[in-house]
């Protein structure tokens, strides 16, 4: 491996840790307020994904106002989420985890009916690029993933630190009894949560439209993803879940660039099995949620 | 099972006969393509059977699919690659689904609830990966899988045909009813009362004795053979079987048509696949709406889950009772006349 292609396979690594960790992130915060594990998450980023196919593809709307637009549709198909189908089934985690399968098939045909099962192709926003020096290369749409990742996360993590809001959603998801005898209303923080984790994945659709030719099936290998994420670094871990996007895309890319795309699913899929078996609490020692 | 009075057990038999006969004339009234449908419709019974087993220890796994992807893939290439005759192949191909379930145990069962659901996924997803893997298309095929499956051989001098789909039928028919009385068998011995008692106990189960990793090993195993049997029988049925077939989206199908069906009672995710499959094929195919069905499905689960989270044999359930009410009340009111 020549300098320049390691230094070319870190820029990449690093592009994709940024939207897999928007995505995995929305699917913990998601977790620990409401207790369930959003099976649907690929297809909310699909639904952002093809909001920007819609606005900015077909529309002519400016790139960012698509991106804008998604995280706002998005959300909201979080809040319908909530209110239609985790509210009436709160006292049943596995319930809500098996209702958002049906409404992942619903959300996969509406994107089939209004968009056909074809690939759709979303021309870059610019063609502009940073080179490096050695000839490596970053491209402004990979660069506005990144930057988007590290001020999206930044506020989260300001919000959920410091605003009432923040400290609000971070006791319920520790203990929603308590929380609720201290006069928080649950169902205000889990419609707080549902649209800020539906949001990144829908933001994380958006902005990385123009370079994954979106199609209605997507969602399969990004709910993969996000899964060996959220195991590795600790099923309910924010920190955690950051850490472990950066070191399942690193391993991922590498193992992508040197020999082949299915061999590296494969190493990702064992390292999820392996993390399961010898510390099913994660790498990043989140403490374990019932 | 408790005592049945000599009138129950007449009626018991009146039913099964009249079930057989309607199960056997059936085909003569459909047409080609829905025999055909049929065909799968009766491998579906015995996968989604073999499910329940699994559940009745309370573990939930995203893999069954890919294990009877795996009795198909195994039946296929012992059939092709080493000559088998057919039927030996398919009882292959089930015995290899049943040991690839029981290798899966060992990692699998250190994991309950959420995480054995994850870990059977990515389990899943693995041996997906590895059929659809460039390295080993010698053996497995690639993407595009495994072609011109030997088909299961004719009976000449009954000069009984498999190509044609009535003759399957029967031949899965047999085979999907033996399969259902053993898997019957099983959850009403001994073993099937030590199944529910980890579901609800398993702590319990534990302290008196049970131990608890062998007995869901035997329940992961035992349902593994009879998903690789269904896998088989359909892989000789359709001449060809590759990855995608057994893609998590028809695991899917198969947590549908137990969840709508409901899992407390035998019958249950029976009357799940029969009756989607039905409103499937007769609702969808009539209004052209075919590639609704995903939608039809997903909206299906969630009205079931939300409104009837016991399923279709709570139904079932509640109109016996009412019957048997019925039946009381009109007894009772029948006292003061005589």
């Amino acid at each position: 491996m020549t300098v320049e292609l390691l230094l070319q396979t870190i820029v990449n690594a690093t592009y994709a840790a940024s939207y897999m960790a928007l995505i995995a992130v929305g699917l913990v915060l998601i977790f620990g307020v409401m207790g369930v594990i959003n099976f649907a998450h690929g297809e909310l980023y699909m639904a952002g994904a093809y909001t920007v196919v819609a606005l900015y593809a077909g529309f002519g709307v400016s790139f960012f106002v698509a991106v804008a637009a998604g995280l706002v549709f998005v959300g909201v198909l979080g809040l319908i989420m909530e209110y239609a189908l985790f509210r009436p089934l709160r006292d049943n985690p596995l319930g809500g985890l098996i209702a958002s399968i049906g409404f992942l098939l619903i959300l996969q045909t509406i994107a089939v009916l209004g968009f056909g099962v074809q690939m759709e192709h979303v021309p870059p926003a610019t063609q502009e690029k940073i080179v490096f020096a050695n000839g490596v290369v970053l491209t402004y749409q990979r660069a506005y993933v990144i930057v988007a990742t590290v001020v999206l996360l930044g506020a989260l993590w300001l919000f959920l630190r410091k605003s009432k809001f923040g400290w609000a959603l971070r006791a319920c998801a520790q203990d929603r009894e308590a929380a609720q005898l201290q006069g928080m209303s649950i169902n205000h923080t889990a419609r707080l949560a549902m649209f800020i984790g539906a949001g990144l994945a829908g933001v994380a659709g958006a902005l990385t439209a123009p370079l994954v030719s979106p199609t209605p099936y997507m969602g399969h290998s990004v709910i993969i993803t996000a899964f060996i994420i959220i195991i590795v670094g600790g099923i309910g871990s924010l920190e955690g879940a950051v850490l472990a996007a950066i070191l399942y895309a690193f391993v991922y890319t590498f193992v992508t660039t040197i020999y082949d795309g299915t061999l590296a699913n494969i190493v990702g899929l064992l390292l999820m099995l392996i993390v399961l078996i010898v510390k099913p609490t994660g790498l990043f020692g989140a403490k374990e949620r019932a | 099972m408790p005592e049945r009075s000599a009138s129950n057990g007449l009626s018991w038999a009146l039913g099964t006969v009249l079930l057989g006969g309607v199960l056997i004339g059936l085909p003569h009234l459909l047409s080609l393509s829905q025999q055909e449908i049929l065909v799968l419709l009766v491998i579906n019974v015995l996968l989604v059977a073999s499910y329940r087993l699994l559940t009745l220890t309370g573990e939930w796994s995203l893999a069954h699919v890919v294990i009877m992807g795996v009795g198909a893939y195994g039946s296929a290439l012992t059939a092709k690659k080493l000559g088998a005759p057919v039927p030996l192949a398919m009882l292959a191909g089930a015995t290899v689904a049943g040991l690839f379930a029981f290798l899966l145990s060992f990692p699998l069962f250190r994991m309950k609830g959420f995480y054995f659901l994850i870990g059977s996924f990515a389990a899943g997803e693995v041996v997906r990966l590895i059929w659809k893997w460039s390295e080993l298309t010698w053996l497995f095929g690639g993407p595009k899988g495994i072609k011109l499956i030997p088909p299961v051989p004719d009976i000449e001098f009954l000069s009984i045909d498999f190509y044609n789909p009535v003759n399957y039928y029967y031949l899965c028919l047999i085979v999907v009813a033996v399969s259902l009385l053993i898997l019957y068998r099983i959850e009403h011995s001994r073993i099937g009362l030590t199944f529910h008692a980890i579901h609800w106990q398993d702590k319990l189960a534990e302290s008196v004795g049970v131990d608890t990793f062998r007995y869901r090993t035997l329940a992961f195993v035992v349902s593994a053979f009879f998903a690789g049997l269904a896998g088989a029988l359909y892989a000789h049925y359709v001449g060809t079987v590759n990855a995608s077939r057994f893609d998590v989206e028809s695991m899917v199908y198969v947590l549908i048509w137990a969840i709508v069906g409901g899992t407390a009672t035998f019958y249950g995710p029976i009357l799940g696949v029969v009756v989607l499959t039905v409103l499937n094929e007769v609702v969808l195919r009539a209004l052209q709406l075919d590639s609704m069905r995903p939608m039809f499905y997903g909206a299906i689960l969630i009205v079931s889950i939300l409104f009837l989270p016991n399923g279709l044999e709570s139904l079932v359930l509640k109109v016996k009772a009412w019957f048997a009410g019925r039946g009381q009340k009109r007894a009772t009111a029948e006292q003061p006349a005589e």
